[in-house]
């Protein structure tokens, strides 16, 4: 029972950290153009630099 | 995230003064390479501080300095290769997931942590341990219930108002009933709570809703992309003659606004200086050039072809022909707009079935001299059970899977509805000018082979000069040849005449052939015969498979077109189809509803304006990609090849997927058949609702990915 009331808020805490992330990914736009993120990946980052 | 450089970025140009946002429209991007290219391309202009592309809306944001004018990066963008366009409504494109997303995030972490505490009461936690779980459970689930079954709430309350019923109005009712119980339950200290399967049951008709809403954003962000073919404006000349560039809009009658030849004219009126010929085919369907004089009148959207005019501005606003159609679309949306999808169907036979089953529960416990409290709590059980969890899913899953499917064959699906719709037409009614065949003229093989090495080469440069259809027309076709340019001197060009040049010590030109019948240019070099190069409206490839495996289908098309008798019949003769010509759009919309009123369910395929009406009219409607603002507007789908075999591919597919959406009603109702009876014995606790909800639901969404493979 003890365990209980430290492993709940822990739970809960972090359950809440990841709800908390992603509406701060939604409001920040992460969501807003998931083909392109996908394909952002593959861009060569130095092609024609120097 | 931070320490990646994002490409297109340069923090080396300093800018001062205004900066300017523009987002450009550039439908060509579909790959990394291009991303890269465009973000590139745009970044090394100078005055440029970044440029991102969004590859999903097929745009690129920019952010500039404002001595950069925006022709300058559509200009720059062009030199890489890629067609750009300034988008006129700067603000962002409303999505339909956006506002899904949040309540999803909410149902799904609730969900998440009430399942934990859930998992630990059904493995034998009791006592005060069980209470408090409840308790936690409730502190959670409450007002997550209440935020995530917004979307739901909102719509059953709508439905409810206008007396009519939907698929949302049995899932509030058990939502709330459930949420109800169960806090009754925790506030008693009760064994069972129902707060897991609730949130379950959100979190899954919000993912199902989710889906279909993607689905919609990703066909309007593919049908926004594409390039407008109106002229977005028009060169006004003042009375002291200076040209200024005006947005269509604040076109007002009595203004003279000059059309170069080649460009589509942006408003009605009458021609005051110059004299050219007017290709309609957008707005009537006519495939052939109509003449006009000084003192003619002249029609928005119809595209000069020889020589520049001033046209003073005689009908703005609701009195344009343009305006026209369009109020014959609102009208002909109507029917329509009826139209009650598959699921909400379902729903209307449904929901009355289920509640008369809950309260025949609770009056039967009640007769067998059970205690209110027991008889209630039976009754919600067999709610909660039958709460339409997989249905919720059966057709948005099984839709959302065919239209990426389709998706991903050039074919965009606007919404679920269309695809419904689709599946059940049993005629076909195509439009001929640029439906059937390409809607530009394309060169006539033959003549092109005649021309060798050199001559073609002149005929290509000569063509590259000018910015009329069918030097542009001749200038692709050469070039897909991997024909060459020359150098040519003394380039001029004169309306309405053609292009004259000199090629070492030949005089060359390209123009119009005297006397000559129908579309030719007349190719000319000193020495040598004059070449006529003869211009056809071609037939989009694959039409005569395409025609025969729609027949194939059980559904038998006919040709329905505004161009010209001699025209049509010629597309009649080649194709076999039954053909009617010279319609009016009026003409194009009473004949779908003649159809319609003898029984049967029209596909209405077309283009241009005068299509709009018809397809707002048909049950369903396909517009090719090349289609005016205003067909791809209308239709359903919007098909982006050259190929006409898009149609039989949606049509197909659109039958397969509602064969998985019937399938996936009776497993639905098959796993009813069975969970029913238990819940009417009072034999169903939390953790067989809970499994009962998630097995089906996976059986559901299993079925449907079938559909992610489409036949060729």
């Amino acid at each position: 029972m003890t365990s209980l009331v430290l492993l709940i808020p822990i739970a809960l805490f972090m359950g809440l950290i990841g709800l908390i992330a992603f509406f701060w990914a939604l409001r920040r736009g992460q969501f807003s153009d998931l083909d392109g993120a996908a394909a952002r990946i593959l861009i060569e980052e130095d092609e024609d630099q120097p | 995230m931070t320490s990646l450089a994002v490409p297109g970025t340069d923090a080396g140009h300093t800018i001062a003064g205004e900066t300017v946002h523009t987002v450009l429209s550039v439908p060509g991007m579909h790959c990394a390479g291009c991303m890269a290219k465009v973000e590139r391309t745009l970044g090394r202009i100078e005055g440029v501080a970044t440029a991102r592309v969004n590859l999903t809306a097929r745009q690129v944001a920019v952010d500039h300095h404002d001595t950069v004018a925006v022709p300058d990066l559509v200009a720059s963008l062009a030199q890489a290769g890629f067609e750009a366009q300034p988008r006129l409504d700067r603000a962002e494109p409303v999505s339909a997931v956006r506002p899904l997303m949040a309540p999803l995030a909410v149902a799904a972490f609730a969900c998440m942590n009430v399942m934990l505490l859930s998992v630990s009461v059904w493995s034998g936690a009791d006592g005060a341990t069980r209470t408090l779980f409840h308790w936690l459970s409730a502190a959670i689930a409450v007002p997550a219930v209440v935020f995530a079954g917004r979307p739901f709430f909102a719509s059953a309350g709508g439905a409810l108002r206008h007396g009519a019923t939907n698929m949302d109005v049995p899932i509030s009712i058990g939502v709330l009933l459930a949420t109800g119980l169960s806090c009754y339950e925790t506030m008693t200290g009760g064994k069972e709570a129902w707060f897991d399967g609730t949130l379950m049951l959100l979190l899954f008709l919000l993912a199902g809703r989710a889906l279909d809403a993607m689905m919609r954003d990703r066909a309007r962000a593919g049908v926004d992309a594409l390039l407008r073919q109106a002229p977005a404006g028009a060169t006004v000349v003042a009375a002291d003659g200076t040209p200024a560039w005006l947005p269509a809009t604040d076109l007002v009658p009595g203004m003279v606004i000059r059309v170069a030849a080649g460009e589509r004219l942006a408003a009605d009126g009458a021609i005051v200086r110059g004299a050219s010929r007017f290709d309609q085919s957008l707005l009537t369907g006519e495939s052939a050039a109509v003449r006009a004089d000084t003192g003619d009148t002249v029609l928005a959207g119809t595209l000069n072809l020889d020589n520049p005019v001033d046209v003073r501005v005689g009908a703005s606003g609701e009195d344009t022909s343009l305006a026209e159609i369009a109020r014959l679309m609102a009208s002909a949306g109507q029917g329509r707009s009826r139209y009650v999808r598959i699921a909400d169907r379902a729903a209307r036979l449904y929901a009355p079935a289920v509640h008369s089953l809950a309260l025949l529960a609770f009056v039967g416990w009640l007769i067998a001299g059970a205690g209110l409290y027991h008889a209630l709590v039976v009754a919600i059980a067999v709610l909660i059970i039958t709460c339409p969890c997989a249905l919720g899913l059966a057709v948005p899953v099984a839709q959302v899977v065919a239209a990426g499917a389709l998706l991903r064959r050039g074919v965009l699906v606007k919404d679920g509805a269309a695809l419904e719709r689709l599946a059940g037409v049993d005629h076909a009614l195509i439009d001929k000018t640029g439906t059937l065949t390409h809607g530009c003229p394309v060169p006539d093989a033959a003549c092109l082979a005649a021309l060798d090495g050199t001559d073609a080469a002149i005929a290509l440069s000569l063509a590259s000069h000018s910015r009329h259809p069918l030097s542009l027309a001749l200038t692709r076709a050469l070039a897909a040849r991997g024909v060459r340019t020359v150098d040519l001197t003394d380039v001029t060009e004169i309306a309405g005449r053609g292009v004259e040049a000199r090629h070492g010590a030949l005089a060359v030109s390209l123009g119009r052939p005297a006397g000559a019948e129908g579309m030719a240019a007349a190719l000319s070099i000193t020495g040598q015969p004059v070449r006529i190069i003869r211009f056809a409206d071609a037939l989009r490839p694959d039409w005569a498979q395409a025609l025969a495996r729609l027949a194939a289908l059980g559904v038998p098309c006919a040709i329905l077109s505004g161009d010209n008798r001699a025209a049509v019949a010629e597309a009649a003769r080649i194709t076999g189809l039954p053909a009617r010509a010279t319609a009016s759009p009026a003409e194009k919309q009473a004949a779908i509803a003649d159809l319609q009123a003898a029984g049967a369910r029209v596909l209405m395929v077309g283009d241009g304006l005068n299509d709009g009406p018809a397809l707002a009219a048909a049950d369903a409607s396909i517009a090719p990609g090349t289609a005016s603002d205003v067909g791809r507007q209308a239709a359903d789908l919007v098909f982006t090849g050259d190929s006409l075999l898009a149609l039989p591919r949606a049509v197909s597919v659109a039958r397969a997927t509602m064969r998985v959406v019937r399938q996936n009603f009776a497993l639905a109702i098959g796993y009813n058949l069975l969970a029913v009876p238990l819940a009417m014995a009072g034999l169903v606790t939390p953790l067989v609702a809970a499994v009962a909800m998630s097995l089906s639901s996976l059986v559901v969404i299993a079925n449907s990915l079938r559909l992610a493979r489409v036949p060729r």
